[in-house]
C-alpha cells in the first residue's frame, strides 16, 4: 500500500542543527556504496594478493642479498618479518588510502555535475571527506584483512611487542587515510583549471611509485633523500608512516615524531584543499551551461 | 585481402594523425610514457642498492632480464595493450557496432584506439636493454647477437598473448577491474628478476604454467653463458619463439570462445 503523505508523521525538529550528522549519513553513504562493487573489490584482492607475493619473495631476496654482503641478517634495518609485514600491509593499505584511481571529484568538474555539490549547505571539502572515510571503513573490513590473511597464511609475519602498538597503528591509518584524501582532491581540483587530468595523474603514479613507501620501504634510499621526502613532502605519511608505526621502527618516540608529522600535513593539506575549492568557485564556469 | 590491409592502415594513420595533432601534448604524453619505463629501472636500481645480488646474480646479470623484461613488456604494450579498453566496450554494448563490420573484431580494436604515445616506454625500455648488454660480459657470436634481437621480440608476443587472453576475461567478467593487471604488470615484475629467487609454486605458476621464465630468464641466462641454478639445461634459452607461439594460441582460444559468449547489453 502506497503511504499517504498526509500520515507520515512529521520529522522531529533538532532544536540545535548539527553539521555532525549530515556528515555521518555521508559517510554511511559512502561506505554502502562502495559495499555494493563486489566484482571490483574481488578482483582488487586477487591482484593485491599476486602483487603481495611477487614483492615478497623480491624482497627475501634482497634481505638474503644483503645479509650476503653485509654479515648481518637485516635490509636497512629491517628484518625479513619485518619486510614482508611491510610488503602485505601495504597491499592491504591500497585499498584503505585509495591510492590510485579516485577521480570522483574530477569527472564531476569535467562534466558540470560538481555545480550540484556547490548548491548544497555542506563544504565541499568536509562532505568529500565524510564519504571518502566511510569508503575507507569498508576497504578495512575486506580490501585490508584478505591480503594481510593471505600473507599470513603463507610467511611468517612481524607481530608487534607492544599492546599500544595497535591502536597507534589504527590511528595512523587513519591520518593515511586523510593525507592520501588530501593528496586526491588537489589532484582532482587541478580540473576545475585544466581540463585534461592525465599529466597530473601520470605524476602521481610516479609519487605512489616511488615515494609512498609501497614499492620499497623508503629507507632502502640514502639517508638525505628519506629526510627530504619526510619533511617536505605528504607522502611518507600515507604508507610508510603506518608501517614503521606497525613494525615499531625506532621505538615509541619514532612512533610519536611519526603520528604529528602525519598529523600536521592532514591539517595542512585539508587547509589547502578549502582554500584551493574557495579559489576554484570563485572562477568556475560550468562547462555546457 | 589486400583490400582489408588498405582499411586497417587508412583506419591505422587516421588515428596517428588525431593524436599527433596536438603536437607539444603528444610529445609530453610520450615523454611520461618513457618516465614510466625508467621509474621500473629506478626501482630495481635501489632495491640493488640494498641487495647488491639476488639469486646469486649481480646487478649488471638483472639488469639483463629487466631490460629484455621491459623491452617485451613495452613493445607489447603499445601493440595491444588498449584492448584493456575491452571491458568499456562490453560494458556499454559499443562492441555490437564493432562486431557488425565486416572486418575482425580484434583488427579493429587493435587499430582503432592504437595508442602511439606508448612508443616512449619502447624506446626507453630499448636503450636500458641495449646499455645493460653493452656492460654485461657477454661473448658475442653471431648466435648470441641473434638471440639478443630474438628474445625480446618473442617476449613482446608473449606479453601481448597474455594482454589478449587477460582482456578476454571481461567478456565473462565485466568488472574485472585490475584483476588483468596482476597477470600483465604482474608479469612485468615476475620477469624483471630472476626466477630462482620464487617460492617453488609460484615459480611452477608464473615461470613454467604460464611461460614468463622464457621471457627473460632463460634468454638472459643463454646471452651470459650461465648455468641454471634450478638445473635445467641451456638450450631452454633458445625456445622463447616456440613457448610464445603456443602462448598465441592460448590467447586466440579464449578470444574465439570470448566472443562467442558475448550476449550485448540486452538494453
Amino acid at each position: 500500500m502506497h503511504p499517504d503523505l498526509a500520515t507520515v508523521p512529521p520529522e522531529p525538529v533538532d532544536a540545535r542543527p548539527s553539521i555532525m550528522s549530515p556528515l555521518w549519513a555521508l559517510a554511511v553513504a559512502g561506505f554502502r556504496r562502495y559495499s555494493t562493487y563486489r566484482q571490483a573489490t574481488v578482483a582488487a584482492c586477487v591482484t593485491n594478493s599476486v602483487f603481495g607475493f611477487l614483492r615478497s619473495f623480491v624482497f627475501l631476496a634482497t634481505i638474503a642479498g644483503a645479509t650476503a654482503a653485509t654479515g648481518v641478517a637485516n635490509a636497512a634495518g629491517y628484518t625479513a618479518e619485518q619486510l614482508l609485514t611491510f610488503c602485505w600491509v601495504t597491499q592491504g593499505l591500497i585499498g584503505v588510502v585509495a591510492l590510485w584511481g579516485w577521480t570522483d571529484l574530477g569527472d564531476r568538474i569535467r562534466t558540470g555535475d560538481v555545480v550540484a555539490d556547490l548548491l548544497r549547505p555542506l563544504n565541499p571539502v568536509l562532505s568529500y571527506l565524510a564519504i571518502d572515510l566511510g569508503r575507507a571503513g569498508f576497504a578495512v573490513l575486506i580490501r585490508f584483512v584478505v591480503p594481510v590473511a593471505v600473507g599470513a597464511l603463507f610467511f611468517d609475519l612481524y607481530v608487534p611487542r607492544h599492546l599500544a602498538t595497535y591502536p597507534l597503528f589504527a590511528v595512523s591509518m587513519i591520518l593515511g587515510v586523510v593525507v592520501c584524501f588530501g593528496c586526491r582532491f588537489l589532484l582532482n581540483a587541478v580540473g576545475y583549471w585544466l581540463l585534461d587530468l592525465r599529466g597530473v595523474i601520470a605524476a602521481w603514479f610516479v609519487v605512489t611509485g616511488l615515494f609512498v613507501g609501497l614499492t620499497f620501504p623508503l629507507p632502502f634510499l640514502p639517508d638525505w633523500a628519506e629526510a627530504t621526502l619526510w619533511i617536505a613532502t605528504p607522502f611518507p605519511s600515507i604508507m610508510q608512516g603506518p608501517l614503521d608505526i606497525l613494525v615499531e621502527r625506532g621505538g615509541q618516540a619514532h612512533q610519536g615524531l611519526i603520528l604529528l608529522a602525519q598529523s600536521l600535513w592532514s591539517v595542512v593539506l585539508l587547509l589547502s584543499c578549502a582554500y584551493v575549492q574557495q579559489r576554484a568557485e570563485r572562477k568556475l564556469v560550468i562547462q555546457g551551461g | 585481402m589486400a583490400g582489408t590491409v588498405g582499411i586497417y592502415r587508412r583506419v591505422l594513420a587516421a588515428q596517428m594523425r588525431s593524436q599527433v595533432t596536438y603536437r607539444a601534448s603528444f610529445l609530453m604524453s610520450v615523454t611520461i610514457s618513457g618516465v614510466f619505463a625508467a621509474l621500473d629501472l629506478v626501482v630495481v636500481l635501489v632495491l640493488f642498492g640494498v641487495a647488491r645480488s639476488m639469486g646469486g646474480f649481480g646487478t649488471a646479470e638483472v639488469l639483463v632480464m629487466f631490460g629484455l623484461s621491459s623491452t617485451a613488456f613495452a613493445a607489447a604494450d603499445l601493440a595491444v595493450g588498449n584492448l584493456e579498453r575491452l571491458q568499456f566496450y562490453v560494458r556499454s554494448g559499443l562492441l555490437d557496432g564493432v562486431l557488425l563490420r565486416p572486418l575482425s573484431a580484434f583488427g579493429q580494436l587493435v587499430v582503432v584506439d592504437f595508442t602511439p604515445r606508448r612508443a616512449g616506454r619502447v624506446i626507453v625500455a630499448v636503450v636500458i636493454l641495449v646499455v645493460a648488454l653493452a656492460r654485461a660480459d657477454i661473448t658475442w657470436t653471431p648466435a648470441t647477437a641473434v638471440l639478443a634481437v630474438v628474445a625480446p621480440l618473442a617476449g613482446a608476443v608473449m606479453f601481448s598473448a597474455v594482454m589478449v587472453a587477460t582482456a578476454t576475461v571481461a567478456f565473462w567478467w565485466i568488472d574485472s577491474g585490475e584483476l588483468a593487471f596482476s597477470l600483465t604488470n604482474g608479469g612485468r615484475d615476475f620477469t624483471s628478476y630472476p626466477i630462482n629467487i620464487y617460492g617453488a609454486a609460484m615459480r611452477r605458476l608464473f615461470a613454467y604454467g604460464l611461460g614468463f621464465a622464457f621471457v627473460a630468464y632463460y634468454p638472459a641466462l643463454a646471452l651470459l653463458d650461465r648455468a641454471d641454478p634450478l638445473g635445467l639445461p641451456g638450450w631452454f634459452g633458445w625456445v622463447s619463439p616456440a613457448v610464445a607461439a603456443v602462448a598465441v594460441a592460448g590467447a586466440a582460444l579464449s578470444w574465439r570462445l570470448g566472443i562467442r559468449h558475448y550476449r550485448s547489453t540486452g538494453s
